[in-house]
């Protein structure tokens, strides 16, 4: 079993550096999806953080408390929901979107909305309420006020979209459901991996898995470089 | 770097990822396919369903689950067309008037797998159903699929003739395909049932697992194609998915199913007899 584990390994490495166009389809497939999800909800999930650390409005805490709480929830809660709101015969049947790209997207960004919006969140409060309230009474309108804040708390939310990345680029339970895990389609790096180690089949499973957490080393990396660096031109 | 430089850096990187996803998406004739575990773990529809893609020019977009699975993607309507074992559910689903028509297009066989030291003594000669019996009998552990497809609809059916309730520890619902069914089957030293050709496409894989009976008189295992009806779903690729249906019947497909061996031994024969 041992020999079998290492000679997987090693097959795995070679079909990786081979350029496989189906390992590097799904690879590709997995950054295409995850990064849009998180590319179209990070406004959102701003403008909703500013709101809840800045805002001023009845049951403020209580959406805090929810957000927080969603940060926990489970993919194949979101997977199920997503699927009965979007098969044929659900309230958005019409649209044809179950099994599509599409529908992947929707479900990572329902997915990572909460973890940006609580690490945002988090960051604005650790930025003085006086200085939004300095910027606005300054005449900056909103947008600005919002902007000059994003620039002192850019690190938190870089931080947060690199954690809400490699929640959504990791999780198999939603993107399963809804994808349908169609090859050349909607097979990303984590339904793959649950198919091929079905089958029995390990050694995609494990050059693909290396990839993954290659990618969140350099991820990592990058954002700690990015801090190290932009401290010393301090 | 300043601010100019990264934004047009980041412009670029996502006018890049754009420009990929556009080419890989731009598929316009689509034919969704349902089908089950055993036809995809096999490897036989990577053969089958690019040459028709090609000569086709349609997009074969193929969901994998359970035969259970398949047949309510069907009634929902969200998918074209299936291809799917279990006949009796099959003919339900043509005469609730959500599928056209049962297009018969290969068989294999059921067989029973266990430990090598076959504690409960299964062998050649006994039906499928006598082999569940000696099982239950003993007591020996049986992993079920539990899922709902067409192997596990034809384990309960015959449970059912045998009438025996499989029921207490020995008996394992594991609700996952049959290449896991089977792994799992190996790892607990437990009997199961198992298409032939996913019996054939896993072994290699498994370390104890024996077949211990094939060629069974009640084991015939017949694969057919059914397209979704548009008069219940008008949204369906109707025509595409006839175009396959009588793509999977045609001589050519016919050759390639037939043609399709793992270690020199057929998984699945055509139905039109070519292959024996």
């Amino acid at each position: 079993m041992e020999d079998s584990l290492i000679q997987a390994s090693i097959n795995a490495f070679k079909l990786l550096f081979s350029g496989d166009r189906e390992l590097w389809e799904i690879i590709g497939i997995s950054f295409l999806v995850s990064f849009r999800a998180i590319l179209f909800i990070t406004p959102f999930a701003v403008i909703a953080a500013f709101a809840l650390a800045y805002g001023k409005f009845p049951g403020r805490r209580m959406l805090i408390t929810i957000v927080n709480s969603m940060v926990a929830l489970p993919a194949v809660v979101v997977g199920l929901l997503l699927y009965i709101m979007l098969y044929n015969a659900g309230p958005f049947g019409g649209w044809r979107l179950l099994f599509t790209q599409t529908a992947m997207i929707i479900g990572q960004m329902i997915l990572a909305f909460p973890i940006l919006v609580a690490m945002a969140h988090v960051s604005l409060r650790g930025i003085d309420l006086v200085a939004w309230e300095t910027a606005r009474t300054l005449g900056a309108n909103t947008a600005r006020a919002m902007f000059t804040i994003i620039r002192e708390v850019r690190f938190g939310l870089i931080a947060a979209i690199v954690t809400g990345f490699g929640r959504v680029v990791s999780e198999v339970g939603c993107s399963i459901m809804v994808g349908g895990n169609i090859l050349h389609h909607t097979r990303n790096i984590p339904t793959a991996i649950a198919l091929e180690t079905s089958k029995g089949d390990f050694e995609q499973g494990i050059a693909l898995g290396a990839v993954l957490i290659f990618l969140a080393l350099l991820l990592n990396i990058a954002v700690s470089t990015f801090r190290g660096r932009d401290r010393a031109s301090y | 770097m300043n601010l100019k430089y990264k934004s047009i850096l980041l412009a670029s990187i996502f006018l890049a990822l754009n420009a990929t996803a556009g080419s890989a998406t731009a598929q316009d004739n689509v034919v969704r396919l349902a089908t089950t575990t055993s036809t995809d773990n096999s490897g036989l529809l990577r053969q089958l369903l690019p040459v028709f893609e090609e000569a086709y020019g349609i997009a074969v977009h193929t969901i994998v689950g359970g035969t259970g699975r398949a047949l309510n993607h069907a009634r929902s309507g969200d998918v074209d067309v299936i291809l799917v074992h279990a006949r009796d559910a099959e003919l339900k689903l043509i005469e609730e008037g959500y599928g056209v028509s049962r297009n018969e297009v290969m068989y294999n066989e059921f067989v029973i797998v266990g430990p090598g030291d076959n504690p409960a003594g299964v062998g050649f000669g006994d039906g499928l159903g006598g082999a569940l019996t000696k099982v239950s009998a003993v007591g020996s552990l049986f992993i079920s699929r539990g899922d709902d497809s067409g192997t596990h609809k034809k384990e309960l059916s015959l449970w059912q003739d045998a009438g025996i309730v499989p029921d207490g520890t020995w008996y394992r619902e594991v609700g996952q395909g049959m290449g896991k069914a089977l792994q799992i089957a190996d790892q607990l030293g437990a009997y199961t049932m198992s298409d032939k050709g996913t019996w054939l496409f896993t072994k290699n894989r498994l370390s104890s697992l024996k077949l211990l009976l094939e060629g069974a008189s009640d084991g015939r295992n017949v694969y057919s194609a059914i397209a979704v009806n548009p008069e219940k779903h008008p949204n369906v690729n109707y025509e595409s998915a006839t175009r396959l249906v009588d793509w999977l019947q045609s001589p050519q497909a016919m050759e390639l199913i037939a043609n399709y061996k793992i270690g020199g031994e057929t998984l699945f024969y055509p139905v039109d007899g070519s292959g024996q």
